[in-house]
């Protein structure tokens, strides 16, 4: 959004694609009030007169300037002479025994279903896993009625005192840390602390945890359960961008490897909404060739980066949650692979031969970041569907293309 | 591996390479395979498992036949995840030329002994309510079969390894003949027979091969259950596999067992690249659904290419290679690799030991080439 | 103008309030969106579309990723098998 905004306010034609229903993506997803700043930017690329193009998703770029995205019932076609991706992250999840059960979802997953709806008041709720998301959602929860029972935070007491002295450099992370803290008053925190598993039958009944070695099992109607994030790079690497790592290496204009295409945010780097708005605003002043405004905004970028990299280091996953699944555990939902039947294989790619693992739906979304923690895997290449598409819609004819022969 | 000396190298670690591991191993051999990348890749990995009888020509007939009933016989061994299934195919006719065609098949499958059924407008509509109306009939072949290639590729080669055989996976080979095979880390592995199974690069390592890469491109959607019950094949497809120069594409659709669709097919000369090509996909599509509109709103999960090895005159070469008698071939099977590994395996063998083969071999003999080909 | 909207899941009548999604409906009336290969009950994971464990049938048509569609007014709602 704030990309978009400053490249249509410096006069440049812009159109903003994204599969949600309305604009925000995750973190602004919902009602203005959960967070005002994003009213500020809405009201921005309105009157900057940028076309908002809701409910659609990318798919493929047959050729080099169009992207092909996917509504409802229809495509689009989008051609460009720029393009910025914002494709931002997903939330990791790691597989324990008990996990695919209904009501088993991930924190920002049972956040985003109360903001869609979801009625939470009286809902016994236990909140795990690692990051600053956990306790975001436990405080949102909480204002929306929820009995959040525990948070569980993998990481130690000693790295996240680290983490609360960095915080200190950042004025607004200390007003946001002491709003926080108000709101989760009386919600029993636990660091060193992970579920070990779900219990129930046709959906979740109690949760198992680990607090510091010792085993507690809590009845609860629902487990936010999520470590941290995972960049969504998928089309970055279908338009050739080259890595640096599993993020997308960008230049201080935020431009990939790939002429006319920048990224900014999450792929980049996991940052936050800090991040995401300073890069953002730097790729759409670029974009739109206003590179001595893009440069006004490199400090405070240094200054959200280096809060990126204490984020990184203090919430680093502990090798104990390796053996969190058991040998009848499901890794790739998609395909009901379980863990024993992966462990075997050395390789990403004679896994998904052998066991379908990465072959379904989410193409990997989901387990992949998970088995790459779990047994050093490297995903695969990419190739087009980059998001799962009608057939109908992958065989569109692109106007302007080559006409195949018939 | 400890030992680096066996009677049979086999260079390639598909179906093909498998099978032979398999079957060389059974009879006694100490065997070792080596594969730059995993058990059941390159086109075993890529294709669609189909196998199936098919009349092109007497040798090619009787060599998928005579593999056919050797996937049958060993289905009672094979794991789930082989995913076995006697879906059958049903050869479709869109009009009265192609139903003639129905009628030759029929006849030339009933002289042979293979059961078939010529199938109607309406019994064929019957069978598989979602072609789009307008079809004049089809050919109902109900002893073809799907299978799950990378895993039957990995049964065969656990099998052999039960047997002692050794299997050297991830290292690239670099050259191969007069009894050696050398590997890129320096290594080598000796062997009375070295053979070549390397599908679609075998001209790599012995050239003077006929072999061309002939790409394919492969959709598979999410599952769609009882939608399509057998695996359907245009008559059409005849003309496409046929052809030798010009990029074609064929309507040729499976159901997986999972209730996936598997859609294809297409074929490429010259294509090196294994990108999907655009305008091939999109051709390949529009076909399938001008046969089964219902696909068009299936929800596509991933696309994928292969590369067969096609020879000149469409049959594999199996057998020794003129010029160096401890070197042998089992490649060049193009479309039909899954189908007649298993025989493959066996005539190949038989031709080592001097056992008699079940069918002649000759019309797969490396040297039935031209002269000119080799060094 | 109603804030309520009335759909059906599995059968069942169910009421959400307006803006709601499928996946909020079916977690509400208590029905798995999907069943899995083997045979499991599945809900929302991700709540943002990329996981594909909501995945329902939706007047008719399969495999709908619920957490991304609003609930309509006579919407026919029912579990993926």
């Amino acid at each position: 959004m704030a990309a978009a905004a400053r490249a249509a306010e410096c006069g440049v034609r812009v159109g903003l694609v994204d599969d949600n229903v309305a604009l925000g993506g995750q973190i602004w997803r919902g009602a203005p009030e959960d967070h005002p700043e994003s009213a500020s930017w809405a009201a921005r690329l309105r009157s900057a007169g940028v076309t908002a193009l809701s409910g659609l998703r990318v798919f493929h770029q047959p050729e080099p300037g169009v992207l092909l995205a996917e509504g409802r019932e229809d495509i689009h076609e989008l051609r460009y002479e720029k393009l910025i991706l914002a494709t931002g992250a997903r939330e990791r999840f790691l597989p324990l025994p008990g996990w695919t059960l209904p009501n088993v979802m991930g924190a920002g997953g049972l956040q985003a279903m109360v903001k869609s709806g979801l009625p939470i008041a009286d809902k016994r709720v236990v909140v795990a896993g690692t990051g600053p998301l956990l306790l975001a959602v436990a405080a949102y929860l909480r204002k929306r009625g929820a009995k959040v029972l525990v948070v569980c935070e993998q990481t130690s007491w000693s790295r996240l005192a680290g983490f609360a002295a960095t915080l200190v450099r950042f004025p607004s992370k200390i007003s946001q840390s002491l709003e926080l803290k108000k709101n989760l008053a009386g919600i029993p925190f636990a660091a060193n602390s992970w579920p070990t598993a779900a219990q129930g039958t046709d959906r979740l009944e109690s949760v198992h945890i680990s607090r510091s070695g010792a085993l507690q099992d809590i009845a609860c109607d629902y487990l936010a359960c999520g470590f941290h994030l995972a960049p969504n790079t998928e089309l970055a690497l279908l338009l050739g961008c080259r890595m640096s790592g599993d993020f997308v290496q960008v230049d201080e204009f935020q431009q990939t490897t790939v002429p006319g295409v920048y990224c900014a945010g999450e792929p980049t780097r996991i940052g936050g909404v800090e991040c995401a708005l300073v890069e953002g605003q730097i790729a759409g002043l670029a974009a739109a060739g206003k590179a001595d405004l893009a440069r006004l905004l490199f400090h405070e970028r240094s200054e959200v980066h280096r809060f990126a990299r204490a984020l990184e280091r203090t919430f680093r996953l502990r090798d104990e949650l390796k053996a969190l699944p058991a040998d009848a555990s499901i890794i790739c939902r998609c395909e009901d692979v379980t863990h024993v039947r992966l462990i075997q294989h050395s390789s990403w790619r004679a896994a998904k031969l052998h066991t379908r693992c990465g072959m379904g739906p989410c193409q990997g979304r989901v387990c992949g970041p998970a088995t790459k923690f779990l047994y050093g895997w490297s995903p695969d290449s990419v190739r087009p569907p980059i998001f799962p598409a009608r057939v109908e819609s992958l065989s569109a004819l692109v106007a302007g293309g080559t006409e195949p022969k018939a | 591996m400890g030992r680096t000396s066996f009677d049979l190298v086999i260079v390639g670690a598909g179906i093909v390479g498998a099978a032979c591991a398999d079957e060389s191993a059974r009879r006694g051999m100490t065997v070792a395979v080596v594969d730059r990348d995993v058990i059941g890749s390159g086109a075993t990995a890529a294709g669609m498992g189909h196998v199936v009888v098919m009349d092109d020509s007497e040798p090619q007939f009787a060599l998928t036949h005579y593999s056919q009933q050797l996937w049958q016989a060993l289905r009672p061994e094979l794991p789930e995840d082989v995913e076995y299934e006697q879906a059958g195919t049903i050869w479709v006719a869109s009009d009265d030329e192609e139903m003639a065609e129905v009628l030759r098949k029929h006849q030339f499958y009933r002289e042979r002994g293979v059961s078939t059924e010529v199938l109607d407008a309406q019994a064929l509509y019957q069978r598989e309510p979602n072609l789009r109306p307008g079809m004049a009939g089809g050919l109902l072949v109900p002893e073809d079969v799907v299978v799950y290639p990378p895993c039957a590729a990995r049964f065969l080669m656990e099998r052999a390894q039960s047997r002692g055989a050794q299997i050297r996976l991830g290292t690239a080979v670099i050259r191969v003949g007069q009894g050696h095979v050398a590997l890129a880390d320096g290594s080598e592995i000796s062997g009375k027979i070295v053979v070549n199974a390397a599908g679609a690069w075998a001209a790599e390592f012995t050239p003077g091969i006929e072999i061309k890469k002939r790409k394919g491109h492969l959709v598979i959607t999410d599952r769609y259950p009882g939608f399509l019950r057998h695996q359907l094949v245009e008559l059409g497809y005849l003309k496409s596999a046929h052809s030798v120069t010009s990029d074609s594409v064929a309507f040729n659709v499976q159901p997986r067992r999972t209730g996936q669709i598997l859609i294809g097919s297409s074929r490429q000369y010259g294509a090196e690249h294994k990108e999907i090509d655009q305008p091939i996909l999109t051709r390949m599509l529009r076909r399938a659904q001008e046969y089964m509109p219902g696909l068009g709103a299936m929800s596509a999960v991933r696309t994928w290419t292969g590369f067969r090895a096609a020879t000149p005159d469409k049959l594999p070469l199996i057998g020794p290679w003129p010029g160096d008698s401890s070197l042998f071939l089992a490649t060049g099977h193009e479309g039909l690799g899954i189908t007649t590994s298993l025989a493959t395996s066996k005539l190949l063998v038989d031709k080592i030991t001097g056992a008699k083969p079940e069918i002649p071999i000759e019309p797969y003999l490396p040297s039935r080439a031209k002269e000119a080909v080799h060094v | 103008m109603s804030d309520s909207i009335v759909l059906t899941v599995n059968g069942t009548k169910v009421t959400v309030s307006l803006g709601a999604t499928v996946a909020v409906a079916m977690t509400i009336a208590g029905q798995a969106c999907r069943t899995s290969v083997h045979g499991e009950p599945r809900g929302p994971l991700c709540g943002m579309g990329i996981c594909f464990e909501c995945r329902a049938v939706i007047n008719g048509q399969p495999h709908c990723r619920s957490c991304q569609i609003l609930c309509e007014s006579g919407m026919d709602v029912r579990t993926n098998e």
